[in-house]
C-alpha cells in the first residue's frame, strides 16, 4: 500500500469512471471525491442523497428497512407488523443483532417476525380487513405487548390501504397504542427517508403520550439516542454514562421500550450517537420541549474521553469530576489494549464503506490503533454527514458516496488496503481477492464496539482479521519464490 | 416558501437549518433583531439570502418558520 497524492487519487477516480457510458459517468463523477480538509461545505466536492442509477449495483436499502429495521425494530416490547408480503419481514428478521433483555414471545418481540402475509386477493380487494384481524390475533396471542406498529411494505402505498383508520379503530379496541408508519419501500432514494418517516411517526404518535404526566426528574437525566445496541453497544455506552453520575432515562432504540420513549421529553439532554437516523427527532424535541442535543462518539478511547468531557461540560462540577474519574479508571486498561495491538497493527490501512455514522465515527478508533483510513463512504448520507466527515478524514483520501459494486472493487484493487470495513455483501468478494474484511454493520457477529469495553473487542477483532495466517497462503506453493529468496526478502 | 429552523448557539449567534436541503449554516446578518421586530432578510455564511416575515422576537429558540428564498448559494 502506498499513500497517494491528490493528483494520483483524482487520476484513480477518472480511471474507474472510464467504463461507464457518458451519461452515467457524468452522474457518478459527482459522487466520488478526493478529500480536501479546507472545504467548508461538502456539497462543493461531493453530491449525496440522490437516486441510484438504474443498472448499477448499489448496496442501499429501502425506506421500510430504515423504519422497521433501524428505528422501530429494536423497540422490544412493541410488536412491529410487517404489513404486506411475507418476504420483507422474514428475510430481514433478527439480522441486525440489536440485543435486548426479556423473554422473546412473552414480553419482548425483537427477533420475531409478524407479518400480514399478503396474497393476490389482498392486493386486489385491499388488506385492511386482514390488518384488523391481525391486530386482534396479536392481542389474543401476545397479551403482554405494549403496543403495535404497522410498518407498510410497498403494496400498501400502491393499493391505497387506509392503515391509519384501521390502527385508530384497533387501538380503541385493544386499548394500546397502534402506530401506522407509512414507510413503503419505494419512498425516497434509500433507507434514509425511512429513518425520517419513522422519526415523524414517533413524533406524531408516541412522544406526546405522557405530556403533563408526573415524573420524578433529576438534574442529571439524559437519554441515549441513536444507539441500536448492535452486539450490546448501548449497554457498553450506558455504563460509562451512568458511571459518571448521569441517569439514563431512555435508550433509543436498542434494548428500548415504548415507556422509555414516552418519557424522553422529560430529560435534560439528548445524547445523539447516530446523527443520520435520529437527528430529526432530536431537533423536534429541541424545539418543542427545549431539550438540547449533543452528538457524541464512543468509538476508541480518544474519542470516548473527548465525548465524556463534552457531555460533562453540559452539567455541574460533580459530573465533570465523574467524567475525569471514569476516564482515569479506564485509561490503564485502554493503554494495555493499545500496547498489545498497536505494534501489530501500526501503519495498516483501512477502507470503509458503510452507512449511518460509522464511516466517520470509527476513524478515531482505527487511529488509536495506529491504523490509517484511506477511503471512506456512506451508502445513504446527506450533505451534513459529509460536512462532518471532511474534517475527520486525512487530506487527499478518497470519498465515495453510494459507491457501486464495480467502483468499490476497483478502488480496493488499486489502493490495496490491509483491511476493508463493509457489509456481508462485500465480505466474500474482498476476501477472495485476498483482503481481510470486517463487517461494520453487525460487527461481524462480535461486539460491542462502543465505549471502553467495546474498544478492547474492536482491537482484538481487527487484529484477528488482519493477522490471520490465511492471508499469507494466498499464493499456491508452486508459484511461490524459492525459499532462499523468501528468506532474503525477510532479512 | 421553505420550512426552516432558526436556532441560537451557545455563543448567542443565530443558526439556520433547512431540513429539505440538509443545510446547516450560521446566519451572518439579520435585518431586524429587536424585541418587537425580528426577521426580515437573513444572510447566511454560504452567501444564501432568505426572507422571514418580520415579527416579534420569538420567545425561545430553536423555532420553525416559513421563509422565502431570495437568493440561494447553490
Amino acid at each position: 500500500m502506498t499513500t497517494l497524492t491528490r493528483e494520483q487519487t483524482e487520476a484513480l477516480i477518472q480511471e474507474v469512471l472510464e467504463v461507464y457510458p457518458e451519461k452515467a459517468k457524468k452522474d457518478r463523477a459527482k459522487h466520488l471525491a478526493v478529500n480536501d480538509q479546507t472545504v467548508e461545505q461538502s456539497k462543493k466536492c461531493i453530491t449525496s442523497n440522490r437516486k441510484s442509477l438504474p443498472g448499477v449495483m448499489t448496496v442501499r436499502g429501502c425506506a421500510y428497512a430504515g423504519s422497521k429495521g433501524v428505528v422501530w425494530g429494536p423497540i422490544k416490547d412493541m410488536i412491529h407488523i410487517s404489513h404486506g408480503p411475507v418476504g420483507c419481514g422474514q428475510y430481514s428478521r433478527a439480522g441486525r443483532r440489536n440485543y435486548y433483555v426479556g423473554t422473546t414471545g412473552i414480553d419482548t418481540f425483537g427477533t420475531m417476525n409478524f407479518t400480514s402475509d399478503f396474497q393476490e386477493k389482498d392486493i386486489v380487494f385491499g388488506g385492511d380487513k386482514k390488518l384488523a384481524k391481525l391486530i386482534n390475533e396479536v392481542e389474543l396471542l401476545f397479551p403482554l405487548h405494549k403496543g403495535i406498529s404497522v410498518q407498510s411494505e410497498c403494496p400498501i402505498g400502491l393499493i391505497g390501504d387506509d392503515i391509519e383508520a384501521v390502527s385508530k379503530k384497533g387501538a380503541k379496541e385493544i386499548n394500546k397504542p397502534i402506530v401506522p408508519v407509512r414507510c413503503e419501500g419505494f419512498r425516497g432514494v434509500s433507507q434514509s427517508l425511512g429513518h425520517h418517516i419513522a422519526n415523524d411517526a414517533i413524533r406524531d404518535w408516541v412522544l406526546d403520550a405522557r405530556d403533563g404526566a408526573p415524573f420524578e426528574s433529576t438534574p442529571y437525566d439524559v437519554s441515549i439516542i441513536g444507539d441500536y445496541n448492535i452486539g450490546g453497544d448501548a449497554w457498553a455506552s450506558r455504563i460509562l454514562i451512568e458511571e459518571m453520575g448521569l441517569r439514563v432515562v431512555s435508550q433509543w432504540s436498542g434494548d428500548g421500550t415504548l415507556a422509555e420513549m414516552e418519557k424522553t421529553p422529560k430529560v435534560k439532554l439528548n445524547l445523539l450517537h447516530c446523527y443520520r437516523s435520529m437527528n430529526y427527532i432530536s431537533r423536534h424535541m429541541e424545539e418543542k420541549y427545549g431539550i438540547p442535543w449533543l452528538e457524541y462518539n464512543f468509538f476508541g478511547p480518544t474519542k470516548v474521553a473527548e465525548s465524556l468531557r463534552a457531555i460533562a461540560a453540559r452539567f455541574d462540577d460533580s459530573i465533570k469530576e465523574g467524567a475525569e474519574r471514569v476516564i482515569a479508571k479506564y485509561q490503564p486498561m485502554m493503554q494495555a489494549v493499545i500496547d498489545k495491538y498497536k505494534p501489530r497493527l501500526q501503519g495498516k490501512t483501512v477502507m470503509l464503506y458503510v452507512g449511518g455514522l460509522r464511516p466517520r465515527h470509527v476513524i478515531g478508533a482505527y487511529e488509536d490503533l495506529g491504523m490509517e483510513v484511506i477511503g471512506t463512504g456512506y451508502e445513504f448520507a446527506h450533505g451534513d454527514d459529509y460536512d462532518r466527515t471532511i474534517k475527520e478524514m486525512g487530506n487527499a483520501t478518497l470519498l465515495y458516496d453510494d459507491a457501486t459494486g464495480f467502483e468499490l472493487e476497483e478502488f480496493v484493487k488499486k489502493l490495496k488496503p490491509d483491511l476493508v470495513g463493509s457489509g456481508i455483501k462485500e465480505k466474500y468478494v474482498f476476501q477472495k481477492m485476498g483482503i481481510p474484511l470486517r463487517q461494520m454493520h453487525s460487527w461481524d457477529y462480535s461486539g460491542p464496539y462502543h465505549g471502553y469495553d467495546g474498544f478492547a473487542i474492536f482491537a482484538r477483532d481487527m487484529d484477528m482479521a488482519i493477522s490471520n495466517p490465511c492471508w499469507s497462503k494466498q499464493t499456491p506453493p508452486w508459484k511461490k519464490l524459492p525459499e532462499t529468496e523468501e528468506l532474503k526478502k525477510a532479512a | 416558501m421553505a420550512n426552516i429552523m432558526v436556532g441560537k448557539n451557545a455563543a448567542g449567534a443565530y443558526s439556520f437549518y433547512l431540513p429539505k436541503r440538509d443545510l446547516e449554516d450560521a446566519i451572518v446578518t439579520m435585518e431586524f433583531d429587536s424585541t418587537d421586530k425580528w426577521g426580515g432578510e437573513i444572510r447566511l455564511n454560504n452567501g444564501g439570502v432568505y426572507y422571514i416575515e418580520p415579527q416579534a422576537l420569538p420567545a425561545r429558540f430553536p423555532i420553525s418558520l416559513r421563509a422565502r428564498r431570495v437568493d440561494a448559494a447553490e
